[in-house]
């Protein structure tokens, strides 16, 4: 066994009960390493031959929580959530920060893969070794705070119990699902902290499919011995004092939090009334008034992080009083400030926790508001199909809005099906072509950077990537994006991931002499190609066609209609041009379908076989 | 350091970001590997957000060391510190129960009773948090026999859940009660 793996993963089958350990041999962990790579292995092996037919929401699907090597031992402790997607009907690897992972790690876990169904709601709880399916019926419903109190209380009164003499026990540490994944809302996340979360791919509504409240986790052993302890000491300090800078810059200082304006104001490419415009210069939705106002305390951080790029926000006055949500972070600013019309911090810090007390994502729930909004805007959704007025900023509207899809009445129903589906269904129930208004790359909505202005996101960067909208992981060359890929594999944070330090890091960790050209050419193409076969294939409700589907969202090759880049807009000549080159340099054919003997050279001949009735 | 000088971690809840890297330096430097569980300092983090580094006060009258039937606790006479005698420990949790916070925790290897020693005068833990320039972990330097009479110190003996409470108060105001 390779150093930094704690040595074995937990299988459960929550149909039967069954729960076990599952090893993988040094080949598979060191060609796919954790996380989203190990993901995509795992879900080809076991769904790869019969992928279109997997429901995502159906028994047969998988929840995957995946550590890596460098988890909880490089600065920025993270975990990696997969599955087949039941946004893209691919696979996505998501991830979130937290105790979680150091926990699972301490308990001897590198990661947990859940099948099945329980009949009744369940939540599992992982301690040194071991690990059982518990009964769920009284958190199911819960909201994050209280779901985190009963847990907390609970297991650590049983971890008391089993070792009277111990001491006080330390809090476990939980992974869970909101309301709205367990009424299967497409756009649920996975979180962890009341704030903290897995958006995008809709894992959470994997969670509530499985009747799945909850994953608990309190390890009490060590974590996995490296295998060169004082280079992964030097680095670790090294790491630390380039990214979590003494004199509390960035990110530390701001964290993203200041994007809310910064991003509206010099780029241009933040999220405004669903995308209709990308540029605001609000200064009263400036970081000042975040910081001094709301944030109670500046540094929030994550095992192993002094970055602390997170803040942790409280409302003690108003209506919103009792509210409390981290930072909020740039894109839960925009997505639920400019882009819902709302320009006060304190409603946007309201709408943030609100999304994450009810279990939504916040960029992709927050998306499907706007295009609500949007739709009410143009008088295509009134007020008769939502039962009330939603005007843009009327942040009781959204608040009710949101409630009714997480209970999935009447138009909820609808929008819980996330931005996509909700407009194909919207079409033909209003016999108008509502998907113009839709912002999303292949069923995922967007993250809250735009291409317009063509001074943040590149053009191709949602389009071509089997990560869809995910803004944390875009494409560009084949190359140089490979990088985030190995962040999500080994499973690290991205903002405090180092390029360069990170390699010598992983090799210091495991002992494997990993290099970056080898990654870069070969291991993270692997990994891409597979996500990219799963994303194709697709299935069973939606399949996604490359030649339409490898695109930007209508909307934004509109011009943009304010603000110093007034009338840029994504140039279409160059999207064409840099997909062809990016197809070249991954080795798809022009269709966009991956080339056969470029898998066949990496060894994917089972992929290969599978993407044979798409080349026809 | 002067012999007549002794150190004390004074604290600050409220500045903890819950990064936990003293827990990794801590256990580091006692047990040679990344044992957050075997630190001698432990975030509590009961609520999200409030994080409680809970570790040995120090307390003037020391109700733990009598507490001990194997006579396996004393003071070490160069920092104040409690030390634990392993050789000696049962394992029997009495120290814990004396302790006005609850302190000290058995060692999840060996079941033997874990007391902070004050790194010999030179914690490890503080370095770290200063370091990263939260100051939530501060290091002071106090006369001995000053510190001998310091009752102020057994008032930082609390529990997590009782330090928890008044924090969450400070920072979540009425919710407090709701998150607790």
């Amino acid at each position: 066994m390779p150093r930094g793996y704690a040595g074995k993963f937990l299988e459960v089958d929550l149909s039967s009960g069954d729960v076990k350990d599952v090893t993988f041999n040094d080949d598979v962990l060191r060609n796919y390493v954790g996380g989203r790579g190990l993901a995509a292995k795992i879900l080809w092996e076991r769904l790869g031959e019969k992928w279109e037919s997997v429901d995502p929401l159906g028994p047969e699907n998988l929840f995957l929580a995946l550590t890596g090597p460098l988890t909880a031992i490089y600065p920025g402790t993270r975990i990696c959530i997969s599955g087949k997607s039941p946004q893209c009907n691919g696979i996505i690897g998501s991830t979130l920060s937290g105790e979680f992972p150091a926990d699972l790690k301490c308990a001897g876990y590198d990661g947990v893969i859940v099948s099945g169904r329980a009949e009744k709601p369940v939540y599992i709880l992982i301690t040194d070794d071991y690990a059982e399916i518990r009964d769920a019926s009284h958190i199911w419903g819960k909201e994050a705070i209280d779901t985190i109190r009963i847990l907390n209380k609970e297991v650590r009164e049983l971890l008391e119990n089993k070792s009277p003499n111990a001491g006080k026990s330390k809090q476990p540490s939980i992974i869970y699902c909101g309301p709205a994944g367990e009424s299967r809302v497409r756009t649920a996340a996975v979180l962890q902290k009341v704030s903290h979360a897995a958006g995008y791919g809709g894992y959470g509504a994997v969670m509530g499919s499985k009747n799945l409240k909850a994953i608990v986790a309190k390890g009490r052993k060590p974590l996995p011995d490296v295998a060169n302890p004082v280079t992964v000491r030097i680095l670790w300090r090294e790491v630390d004092r380039r990214y979590c800078r003494r004199d509390r810059t960035f990110p530390g200082m701001w964290g993203t939090g200041y994007g809310g304006y910064a991003v509206g104001a010099r780029t241009s490419s933040e999220p405004v009334r669903n995308w209709q415009e990308e540029w605001h210069d609000e200064k009263r939705f400036g970081g000042p008034k975040f910081d001094f106002r709301y944030w109670v305390k500046r540094y929030w951080s994550d095992f192993n992080c002094a970055g602390s790029c997170m803040k942790l926000a409280v409302i003690k006055t108003g209506p919103y009083k009792g509210t409390f949500t981290d930072n909020p972070d740039y894109e839960m600013e925009a997505y639920l400030g400019p882009n819902l019309g709302v320009f006060d911090p304190g409603e946007c810090i309201y709408l943030s926790a609100l999304m994450d007390y009810l279990g939504f994502s916040g960029i992709n729930g927050g998306n499907t508001l706007a295009f609500a909004a949007e739709l009410y805007q143009r008088g295509i959704l009134t007020k008769e199909d939502l039962g009330f007025e939603l005007k843009w900023g009327d942040v009781e509207a959204f608040e009710k809005l949101a409630r009714k899809i997480v209970k999935r009445e009447g138009i909820g129903d609808i929008l819980a099906e996330g931005t996509y589906r909700a407009a194909l269904k919207i079409s033909e129930m209003k016999g108008v072509d509502v998907t113009k208004y839709a912002v999303h790359v292949k069923g995922v909505e967007i993250g809250a950077h735009g291409t317009r202005s063509g001074l943040d996101y590149r053009p191709i960067g949602y389009a071509c990537s089997p990560q869809c909208g995910d803004h944390t992981s875009g494409v560009y060359d084949a190359y140089g994006d490979m990088w985030m890929v190995f962040a999500d594999s080994a499973v690290v944070c991205s903002i405090v991931a180092d390029r360069e330090l990170i390699w010598d890091y992983y090799r210091a960790v495991t002992g494997w002499d990993i290099t970056q050209e080898e990654w870069n050419r070969v291991l993270g193409h692997r990994i891409i190609h597979i996500q990219r076969a799963a994303l194709l294939l697709g299935g069973p409700d939606i399949v996604w066609d490359p030649k339409i589907h490898d695109d930007n969202p209508p909307r934004f090759y509109e011009p943009l209609p304010s603000g110093p880049y007034k009338g840029k807009t994504t140039d279409r000549k160059t999207v064409e041009e840099m997909k062809r080159q990016y197809y070249e340099a991954i080795g798809w054919d022009e269709n966009g379908i991956p080339k056969s003997e470029v898998l066949k050279k990496l060894g994917l001949e089972d992929v290969d076989k599978a993407l044979e009735k798409l080349r026809k | 350091m002067n012999k007549n000088e002794v150190v004390w971690i004074a604290r600050d809840f409220l500045k903890c970001s819950g990064c936990r890297r003293c827990e990794i330096v801590c256990s580091l430097h006692h047990e040679g590997k990344i044992w957050p569980e075997a630190s001698r300092i432990r975030v509590f983090m009961l609520v999200p957000g409030v994080e409680i580094p809970h570790f040995c006060a120090q307390c003037n009258d020391y109700p733990c060391i009598p507490a001990c039937p194997v006579e396996a606790l004393s003071v070490d006479e160069d920092t104040l510190a409690v030390l634990v005698d392993r050789e000696k420990c049962t394992g029997c949790g009495l120290c814990i129960e004396a302790c006005p916070g609850n302190i000290p925790f058995l060692h999840p290897g060996d079941n033997k009773a874990v007391i902070c020693d004050l790194c010999g005068g030179d914690p490890e833990c503080v370095k770290v948090c200063q370091e990263a320039n939260f100051d939530a972990l501060i290091l002071v330097r106090l006369n001995k026999e000053a510190a001998k009479r310091d009752v102020n110190r057994r008032l930082f003996a609390q529990t997590p859940e009782e330090f928890t409470k008044d924090v969450a108060v400070n920072l979540f105001g009425e919710k407090a009660e709701e998150v607790i």
